[in-house]
């Protein structure tokens, strides 16, 4: 017997073969263009000094047009005064503040139109994604009719169409009425604000509570029923302890009640909240374009359910209700949930378009400074950053999301 | 068994009688909801009909012609197409990017139709017609008089930009997904950064890129068609978005393939261009068409940057005092022409789809 045939007479290698192997140099590369390794290698480096070569190249043809143009460099004009005005702002604003306060309030505005149109995108096209998925041959229709309109056409169509009824419904004298308590006019949506007296801050901590104690309840009553066999609609006691512990409170603090109805005054209206015509319309155009696409997903995420889970669901009689929301939907959501989040990154990035309606979001305040200062390379540096950080954390908040509803393996 | 099986096996009068029973009235709770959707719908799209059909106002007759009009005042078409379909191409001139535009449709009807499928062809067809399309537009051949690109506009803009960006941005997109997917590490990272930052970014800021910057990134002295650098920045921008529509594809290649390929010794080009690509663009295909339209809509961004597309024209139309009070009817028509190319495209890409799952079991 040899070693060879020593070594595969036992169960493989021996430790002393293995240690050999590794002791012995890994056959020694030439350097030569049949090697894939070398070949690689002259790739990369070639890729490199292209690289280097082009930066260079542009750098200094940057250094040369700035100097040329007299235009400094760097992002010290943040620190100068604005000296322009911003139709709306969640915070103090005014000409003497600073360029960097005025981006502030450029970010603030995209997110909160961003964040309302998500929201409603979210519902509407969830609705009509099931609609669409429906039996039923009219309603499906019916939600196949907007998903193909709605899609097929640019956002800025949308946008501009709304901005333009928006601009050219009535003034607030002859404001259309809304159920005798908000106005539709040419000056926006005025809606009423809830009032609450002296006990509106107790109640907001209420709501707090009571939708964290809301989520409480479902696990409870889902562990209940996984206990017992009773079965119990988990959204029912959270929406029970949704409703009454608010509701409590409020009467417990002396039930007080004002709210503020919005009131024709003069050339406009007094109380109530109004929103800008020009964030109304972004946020409609943004919420039908975006929900026709989440509509088509959600569809998806529908069909791609085995029809016999349904069936099997049927056979064992459940509720159509609990069907769709206990065995439907979750098994969707892990189809659902990837691309839902591309589209809500869409949809923020979709609203830059409010600089063609005016209204002051990051690309319009932007373009604004771009204009007087002359600072293009800085300001758009910026506005990139500031979307590539809202796009990382909107996908690692969706990631996260994601690997809770994803299928675990056992 | 057997009767279970039948609607299953059924013929044409069962198939009726099925989908009646499944999607028209599957329950009485069915039969109520969509007695109450029609009753709430109905009267909206009788509405709807009366005012863009029967009380509309087609035919212009000047200035004066809707002063009656209860429905739509569709006069405003007949009116301003010349502005919408041409921007401010100069007016004695138009039967040029009208030629443009006809030729345009005739070479991308031919590219499409799968009987011309090959480079051979595609490719002379492409560059004579790009050549023609252009000497058309620019002019300065023989008896055309030259028309600078900054008076180019409407339609004829719209689909210069949008084929631009599909030819230039389709090779990108192919390299930047193999680049992605080489190992290659510092191609793969230069591919990652780029993909990702430009994903991450709206179209917005690269067009200000294209317009405000890119003058700064040249020798001095040197001058590069607007046209042209926001063409090129909607096509790299395009690329981005395709490149990972085609990553995926390459993904789901079986692995057996490479392995295969490499067996018989083909070198990288050949295997991906022989092999792999053709396979990873098939599997890809409705999500690379769902992109292709997407761009096609996003050339209307050009609108912020003060190029004159379809959808800047029809703007501009509600600049006139006299057609201002239309600007429903006016949107409503461009809102169709990018429908109709739009809605064209998907069934053309359901077709396809359809088509090249022939012989496939998935």
């Amino acid at each position: 017997m040899t070693s060879i045939d020593r070594s595969l007479a036992a169960s493989g290698p021996t430790r002393a073969d293995i240690r050999a192997r590794q002791a012995a140099k890994p056959p020694r590369r030439r350097l030569s263009w049949g090697d894939p390794f070398t070949r690689g290698l002259i790739y990369q480096a070639g890729l490199a000094i292209l690289l280097a070569l082009g930066i260079h190249a542009l750098y200094s043809n940057v250094s040369e047009n700035l100097q040329r143009q007299n235009i400094a460099t760097g992002f010290s004009f943040l620190e100068q005064l604005a000296r322009f005005n911003i139709g709306e702002s969640p915070i103090p604003y005014s000409a003497s503040d600073t360029y960097g306060r005025a981006l502030l309030v450029g970010v603030l505005n995209t997110l909160r139109v961003a964040a309302v149109a998500i929201v409603f995108a979210t519902v509407l096209g969830v609705a009509a994604g099931v609609a669409r998925a429906s039996r039923n041959v009219v309603i499906s229709t019916l939600a196949g009719t907007y998903v193909e309109l709605a899609r097929n056409v640019p956002i800025i169509l949308h946008v501009l169409l709304w901005s333009s009824i928006i601009r050219n419904l009535p003034p607030p004298r002859q404001a259309h009425d809304l159920l005798g308590i908000g106005f539709i006019s040419n000056r926006g949506l005025t809606v009423p604000l809830p009032g609450f007296g002296t006990s509106g801050g107790t109640i907001m901590i209420a709501l707090g509570v009571a939708v964290l104690s809301a989520f409480a309840a479902a696990r409870l009553a889902r562990r209940y029923g996984e206990r017992t066999g009773r079965y119990v609609e988990p959204i029912v006691p959270a929406l029970a302890v949704l409703v009454a512990l608010p509701l409590l409170t409020w009467l417990v603090t002396g039930a007080q009640f004002t709210p503020d109805i919005p009131q024709r005054r003069g050339f406009g209206f007094t109380g109530g909240l109004t929103l800008s015509p020009e964030f109304f319309a972004l946020a409609i155009g943004l919420t039908i374009y975006t929900g026709a696409f989440i509509a088509e997903i959600v569809r998806g995420g529908i069909q791609a359910v085995p029809k016999g889970q349904v069936e099997a669901a049927r056979a064992l009689g459940l509720h159509p209700f609990s069907i769709m929301t206990r065995i439907v939907l979750p098994q969707a959501l892990r189809v659902i949930v990837p691309p839902l989040s591309s589209q809500f990154l869409s949809l923020t990035k979709n609203s830059s378009l409010g600089v063609i309606i005016g209204y002051p979001e990051l690309v319009n305040i932007g373009n604004t400074v771009m204009n007087q200062t002359g600072q293009a390379m800085e300001m758009v540096t910026i506005m990139m950053l500031i979307y590539f950080t809202l796009s990382l954390i909107t996908s690692l908040l969706m990631n996260f999301y994601n690997s809770r509803v994803a299928l675990k393996g056992r | 068994m057997a009767n279970t099986l039948q609607p299953l096996v059924s013929g044409r009068r069962n198939a009726l009688d099925w989908w009646l029973r499944e999607r028209v009235w599957p329950s009485p709770f069915h039969i109520l909801l969509s007695f109450a959707t029609l009753a709430l719908v109905v009267p909206i799209c009788v509405k709807i009909a009366n005012w863009a059909i029967f009380d509309a106002v087609f035919v212009s007759t000047g200035p004066e012609s809707c002063r009656d009009a209860v429905g739509a005042c569709w006069a405003v078409i007949a009116e301003k197409h010349r502005v919408i379909l041409f921007g401010l191409y100069p007016f004695d001139e138009q039967w040029r990017p009208t030629l443009a535009v006809a030729i345009y449709l005739i070479t991308v009807i031919v590219t499409l139709t799968p009987r011309f499928w090959s480079l051979r062809l595609l490719v002379p067809l492409w560059t004579i017609a790009v050549f023609v399309i252009g000497a058309l537009m620019y002019g300065g051949i023989g008896p055309l008089r030259i028309v600078p690109t900054t008076e180019w506009g409407g339609l004829a803009l719209t689909m210069i930009m949008f084929s631009g960006t599909v030819i230039l941005g389709f090779p990108i997109a192919v390299l930047l997904a193999l680049g992605r997917r080489s190992h290659l590490a510092l191609l793969r990272s230069v591919s990652v950064v780029l993909i990702e930052t430009l994903r991450g970014v709206p179209l917005i800021t690269i067009l200000f890129v294209a317009v405000n910057v890119f003058p700064l990134f040249l020798p001095a002295g040197t001058n590069v068609d607007k046209l042209l650098r926001v063409t090129i920045g909607i096509a790299i921008f395009f690329a981005c978005y395709q490149a990972e529509t085609i990553r995926g594809g390459l993904q789901a290649v079986p692995e057996g393939q490479y392995e295969a390929a490499k067996a018989l010794g083909l070198r990288y080009w050949q295997m991906t261009g022989r092999i792999i690509l053709p396979q990873a663009l098939r599997i890809a295909f409705p999500a690379i068409m769902n992109h292709v339209i997407a761009a096609m809509k996003n050339t209307s961004f050009v609108m912020i940057i003060g190029l004159f597309d379809i959808l800047t024209a029809t703007t501009a139309v509600m600049q006139d005092p006299v057609w201002r009070k239309y600007y429903v009817e006016a949107y409503t028509f461009a809102g169709f022409v990018y429908f109709a190319f739009g809605f064209a495209l998907s069934i053309y890409a359901r077709l396809m789809e359809r088509r090249m799952n022939k012989g496939y079991v998935s």
